[in-house]
């Protein structure tokens, strides 16, 4: 029942902040995720050997056609659900000292969100698990529509809108394929998904659909080109949801419901999904250079770090595999890192413009130091946690085809002329008008920092008990998907 | 992981250099020797791969067990080439080498740490150690032998041609580490770790030395302003004058007796290398006395305040210059010659290390050829030393200003341009790409049949519209069609 009242929690957490008004709501809703990361800290204490024991819940749902609430969490999902709720007390935090509009609704909504994260990541029925995955659509959609804060509505609009369908279209291929999954199997289970037999060519145009569902989440190449104005148009807030957990929907759902369901057919593709994975990285690499934008700038390195994970997920290595587990992980934390320093930022000069800023170092000596590290481990310097995750995911590239590593590793190089480059602009040289009286961090954003530096270092240190939580979780998966 | 601690190394030099962030041009130069370092990483990390995959383990002690009696050599060169690019990036060898001149903008005491005793020598520490790989790959030793030579000679006559004291020192570095490969390539490696080792007292001193002296000029650090110095700065001078003598390989100081051992190590394998080698050294007692010449000798060049200010240095710098001065003078003893028949103290120690990889280190050479090896070297330094002073000295002759001079001398005194190559060929390329695909493929291209497949639906979605008139006629019209196409289509089936 533990994962049960996880999972509802955060909905209850959403109707109290609601209700608790425009003053509370962030308090309430600070206290409450706070809560629900405790809660999440005790299922992982129950989590022994692979599995977590007595955790699975299911009840019949709907008896015909037959739809279970089944929820259950190995080793993988508990990871997944640990950084949702470790991030979302972050992210909130992160934005407590800004007066928003209505901000009971606002803070409903994350919840909202949360409540429809933790539910994809645990659903264990593909019915289930499809609404969760839509619902998570919704307020993440409503956050970035009415409160983002360019001054520009009717471009805002447009991007929000083609994010949302994008992505909507992309579901509805995903919706289909389960359908017909269950005229096969009978049932929407996981275990029963897992064992239905198709022929070559279903898995093959089955996979396609999933692919394409996950693809414009994640994003890969060439799906990703609602992902850089979203970004810029969200609020910070919800840019963070974004990149941080909501991305890694996509990409767990590969792990979870893509490769063991359909490995015939992730075969037939896979030299596609490779290739398109890895031009993701460069491309996405190269661009990053001449933004001028900082959250441009971060959404399309973002965009290159998940191809590196896709990758390490397509090249079906167990190295791989456990790279994209650390280093969905370590993307989390960083990339959350780097956008609120671009929010402070933005709170402070009122524009994000790479050219407008430069000299902060002058005056802000403790946020220079905080966004160092941020920018030196999300272009993975070891003992900071992207260095184990890229290792693991180059290697598990390597094993797929040494060509492809190669391009692939690209990254390392081309990561740190972007991140640098932006470091440089923004932070040091000559003081800008812009930047003239830029205050140091205050507690609140000490904090928050503080919080994720830690998670950098532990992860970075010491990320064995992460590789051992996943292991067993990912090699079940790998048994499906070579079998 | 030995990675760990060479990305770490990295690191350290990044935020070394960038200490002075105010000023862009030492951004830029730290922003180049980590992107320069990530180029050799990325060899490093696939050369790691490689041996990762193919004998499962990365410790040394293991991995010297699982190679051992492995029959496909391929792999091992392989992997040793692309460990060599990750120690051409941290060592400073072409074509990664450019990085180092220019971190030269970094405050004294961390260029002479960078370069004379951390950073650059992890390359050359991480071929020692992999040395029982390396011996199983001769390819991959000849590259680094001829790596090294090249960079020995192309950075020794960039030195000639400088007039910053710090850039001079900068390319005597990588023409010593250049040195230092070739020593490796040659299967050496007690040589090789030698000259490191001698080379760390002597460049720090020297370093540390320039320090002193530009402390004194008032950060001035061109030598054509200076002249004059010994008298202001006598201990200066005096250790910045051993640790010179050492580095051209003169009798009885610290270099010579590293240098005369790698010298003797190419003599014996390819004497084209050796001519070269010891071409390079000549060059480097050239370019030192030139340098130690025109800051110390003949009369004051720069402004009147300068002159006031001059002064020796306090304590604090002149106690480590005395250290380094003395190791620089008696450091050459732990490892002699064979042919004068004494104990050859490093040898014994690195020997467990190196004791896989016997048979390349080769014959030893005869005791004359030796003794003629050390006869030609210290000749060639000697000759090298009197041309400088005669140019310098008794002719008084100052290098030209900027823009005075032309052709060759030109070229080479602009670093050959490599630089500059580099940024026509690779920078701004990549900047024009990344401009490029950005603004066109990205945004009017990829998203472009995003756009346009949205917008069909809308104009597709406006044209079928059209049909949903409200004129019952016209829906009656088309019932009727319906119904005579079903029943047309029933007659074909039956």
């Amino acid at each position: 029942m533990l994962l049960v009242f996880i999972l509802l929690f955060p909905l209850f957490a959403a109707v109290l902040t609601y209700l608790s008004g425009n003053k509370l709501a962030n308090k309430v809703a600070l206290g409450t995720t706070a809560f629900e990361f405790l809660f999440s800290l005790i299922l992982m204490r129950s989590y022994r050997h692979g599995i977590v024991t007595d955790i699975a819940y299911w009840h019949t749902w709907v008896a015909n056609p037959k739809i279970m609430f089944y929820v259950s969490c190995d080793g993988l999902s508990l990871l997944m659900v640990l950084l949702t709720t470790f991030l979302v007390p972050l992210i909130i935090l992160s934005n407590i000292k800004k007066e928003v509009p209505n901000s009971r609704a606002f803070y409903s909504l994350i919840l909202l969100m949360q409540f429809a994260l933790i539910g994809v990541f645990i659903a264990h029925d593909g019915f289930l698990y499809y609404i969760f995955w839509e619902l998570a659509l919704i307020p993440i959609y409503f956050i970035a529509l009415l409160w983002g804060e360019n001054k520009d509505k009717e471009f805002r609009h447009t991007a929000i809108f083609k994010f949302f369908v994008y992505t909507l279209i992309g579901s509805l291929f995903m919706l289909v394929a389960f359908i017909y999954l269950y005229t096969k199997a009978g049932s929407f289970n996981i275990i029963d998904l897992y064992q239905v037999s198709l022929s070559p060519g279903e898995e093959c145009w089955l996979s396609a659909a999933f692919f394409l569902a996950f693809a414009i989440k994640i994003p890969i190449f060439p799906f990703h080109t609602w992902q850089a104005d979203t970004y810029k148009e969200a609020p910070t807030v919800g840019t963070m949801l974004l990149a941080g957990i909501m991305l890694k929907m996509g990409l767990y759902s590969l792990l979870r419901w893509m490769l063991p369901i359909m490995p015939h057919g992730v075969i037939c593709w896979n030299p596609l999904f490779m290739t398109l994975s890895v031009i993701g990285i460069v491309y996405g690499s190269i661009i990053a250079i001449q933004q001028k934008d900082m959250k441009r700038l971060l959404a399309y390195s973002s965009f290159a770090h998940v191809g590196l994970i896709a990758a390490g997920i397509f090249s079906l290595t167990i190295e791989g595999m456990q790279g994209a587990v650390v280093q969905m992980l370590a993307h989390g934390v960083n990339v959350v890192a780097a956008f609120f320093a671009g929010e402070i930022i933005l709170r402070r000069t009122g524009t994000l413009e790479i050219s407008k800023l430069g000299g902060i170092r002058n005056l802000a000596p403790k946020f220079a130091t905080v966004f160092i590290i941020v920018v030196l481990a999300s272009v993975a310097l070891p003992t900071t946690n992207a260095f184990i995750g890229e290792f693991l995911l180059l290697y598990g590239v390597y094993e797929y085809s040494t060509i492809l590593s190669i391009v692939a590793g690209l990254t390392i190089i081309l990561g740190a002329v972007y991140m640098l480059k932006m470091y440089q602009r923004t932070m040091l040289g000559e003081t800008q008008a812009a930047t003239a009286t830029f205050a140091d961090l205050d507690w609140s954003e000490m904090t928050v920092f503080g919080i994720l530096i830690a998670a950098i270092f532990v992860c970075g240190v010491y990320p064995k008990p992460i590789l051992q939580m996943a292991g067993p979780a990912l090699e079940n998966i790998l048994k499906y998907t070579l079998r | 992981m030995m990675f760990i601690g060479w990305e770490g190394v990295g690191l350290c030099s990044y935020l070394l250099i960038g200490f002075w962030f105010k000023n862009q041009a030492y951004n830029d130069a730290a922003k180049k020797a980590f992107v320069m370092n990530r180029i050799g990483d990325l060899g490093f990390l696939i050369g790691m791969f490689i041996l990762l995959f193919n004998f499962h383990t990365l410790n040394y002690a293991e991995l010297m067990k699982a190679v051992e009696g492995v029959a496909n050599h391929q792999v091992i060169v392989w992997a040793t080439m692309f460990l060599f690019i990750g120690a051409c990036g941290k060592s400073a060898q072409i074509p990664l080498y450019t990085w180092l001149p220019d971190a030269m903008a970094g405050p004294t005491p961390v260029s002479a740490l960078i370069h004379a005793a951390t950073m650059v020598t992890a390359g050359i520490f991480m071929i020692c150690r992999a040395n029982f790989l390396y011996s199983m790959a001769p390819e991959t030793l000849s590259v680094i032998a001829g790596v090294g030579v090249a960079t020995a000679l192309f950075a020794a006559t960039i030195g000639v041609m400088q007039n910053d004291i710090k850039k001079v020192l900068a390319y005597s570095t990588v023409s010593q580490l250049g040195l230092m490969f070739m020593a490796l390539g040659f299967g050496a490696y007690t040589s090789g770790v030698f000259h490191v080792v001698t080379h760390a007292f002597f460049k720090a001193c020297l370093f540390l030395g320039s320090g002193s002296v530009i402390h004194a000029m008032g950060g001035e650090q061109d030598i054509r302003r200076m002249g004059g110095l010994k008298k202001y700065m006598p201990i200066t001078f005096a250790t910045f004058m051993f640790a010179t003598l050492a580095i051209s390989g003169i009798p009885p100081f610290a270099g010579f007796f590293s240098k005369d051992e790698i010298l003797a190590k190419a003599f014996e394998h390819n004497k084209l290398i050796w001519a070269l080698a010891s071409f390079a050294s000549m060059l480097t007692a050239f370019y030192m006395f030139r340098l130690v010449f025109l800051t110390f000798y003949t009369s004051f060049r720069g402004t009147h305040d300068q002159e006031h200010h001059l002064h020796e240095s306090p304590i604090t710098i002149t106690i480590p210059l005395v250290v380094l001065g003395t190791l620089s003078i008696i450091g050459g003893f732990m490892g002699l010659p064979a042919v004068l028949h004494m104990p050859h103290y490093l040898q014994n120690f690195l020997a467990p290390i190196f004791v896989h990889s016997h048979p390349v280190e080769g014959a030893e050479a005869s005791a004359s050829t030796e003794w003629m090896l050390i006869g030609i070297a210290v000749t060639a330094a000697i000759v090298s030393i009197f041309w400088a002073y005669n140019r310098f000295i008794s002719k008084g002759v100052l290098p030209a200003e900027e823009g005075k001079l032309t052709g060759f001398a030109d070229l080479v005194y602009q670093k050959y341009k490599i630089d500059e190559l580099y940024n026509g060929i690779i920078v701004k390329p990549l900047l024009m790409l990344s401009e490029w695909g950005g603004e066109v493929v990205d945004k009017v291209m990829v998203d472009g049949v995003v756009v346009w497949t949205g917008r069909l639906s809308l104009i597709t979605g406006k044209q079928i519209r059209m049909l949903q008139s409200g004129n019952i006629g016209f829906y009656l019209l088309m019932m009727v069609l319906g119904i005579v196409a079903i029943f047309l289509y029933l007659l074909k089936v039956m």
